[in-house]
């Protein structure tokens, strides 16, 4: 840029520079996921699935469950959250460092699935921001994948800014 | 064999038990509740019935009175179960707690005021134990709103 100082303002070369970076950080974290298993229910039999051998998150890069907020970037919310548990979700996901990602997994975890009553949180992004639902009860281990898939591609196109707003 | 013990416990509680019918093989009986204590007493000094199952109400929103009590109580020495019921009405749903004879009432009358309000008279705890405190009402009365929520955290505020 500054070899030749004739040229306008250098908005373009930021620009490039900007999504290049972006494109950058958001490969490397989308292959990076740290979930914190936040497990309340049966799907939590599906969730053992779809870690294991035989589907393997592990391939996406998400497989390692941090059993501590802090140190993870995803919030896997696996089976339903009653209204005495929402307290300690909300903990939870304030707990967690930024970026961080939601995935609600099976359909309690989306709607409050056939609970309709005094005691079930009609769906978690009612207390949470929530970025990727996988309905299901409980949801096949292919459409966790997919999900993940699904998360992974909106890290990779997401801004990630790092020093500021701006970049 | 349990139509035997059965039959001694019927006959022993006979000036007590309204009704005395055995009901997918269980003995219910119907007591006064001012005569539960001496009913569970006999029950669990006399025939065994040393373990203490279960303790739930039933609402029945239009009868008078509304809240039949019920235990489950089980005899390990004969290998048979006793179902023992009483009427609560709405004015005053107090029963005697059975802490005193057994300690393990204790959790299980909790949960029964929780969900149904009754009152154990002598039990000294009776906190929330599945609902939390600050809730309302007793989500199992057949008048409760089936989907009234008592959120404890607000809900976001957002837009579809």
């Amino acid at each position: 840029m500054s070899t030749q100082p004739s040229r306008p303002a250098p908005s373009g070369a930021f620009e490039y520079l900007t999504t290049k970076k972006d494109e950058f950080v958001g490969w490397a974290r989308k292959f990076s996921l740290f979930p914190y298993p936040f497990v309340t229910a049966c799907c939590a039999m599906e969730f053992m699935s779809v870690s294991s051998t035989l589907y393997d998150t592990d391939r996406f890069g998400a497989a390692l469950p941090r059993f501590t907020p802090r140190q993870s970037d995803l919030l896997m919310v696996v089976g339903t959250v009653t209204h005495k548990q929402a307290p300690i979700l909300k903990k939870v996901y304030e707990q967690m460092c930024e970026p961080k990602w939601v995935i609600a997994f099976g359909v309690c975890a989306t709607s409050g699935g056939f609970y309709q009553n005094y005691a079930a949180l009609p769906g978690i992004d009612k207390i949470i921001p929530v970025d990727l639902y996988i309905p299901g009860c409980p949801p096949r281990p292919e459409m966790v994948i997919d999900g993940i898939m699904k998360l992974q591609d909106r890290i990779a196109r997401d801004r990630h800014p790092i020093i500021n707003e701006n970049f | 064999m349990s139509d035997a013990v059965f039959e001694q416990v019927r006959e022993h509680l006979a000036g007590v038990a309204h009704e005395a019918a055995v009901a997918h093989g269980v003995l219910a009986l119907l007591v006064e509740p001012g005569r539960l204590l001496d009913v569970v007493r006999a029950l669990k000094d006399q025939f065994g019935f040393d373990m203490f199952l279960d303790v739930t109400a039933v609402d029945w929103p239009e009868r008078e009175p509304r809240f039949d009590v019920v235990w489950h109580f089980y005899s390990t020495r004969h290998f048979v179960r006793v179902r023992v019921k009483t009427r609560v009405p709405l004015a005053d749903p107090t029963v005697d707690t059975l802490v005193t004879l057994y300690g393990s009432a204790r959790y299980m009358e909790r949960e029964c005021h929780d969900m149904y309000g009754i009152v154990f008279r002598g039990n000294d705890d009776l906190r929330p134990i599945l609902l939390y405190e600050g809730f309302e009402g007793h989500p199992l009365r057949k008048d409760y709103p089936k989907q009234k929520e008592q959120p404890l955290v607000p809900y976001r505020d957002v837009k579809p």
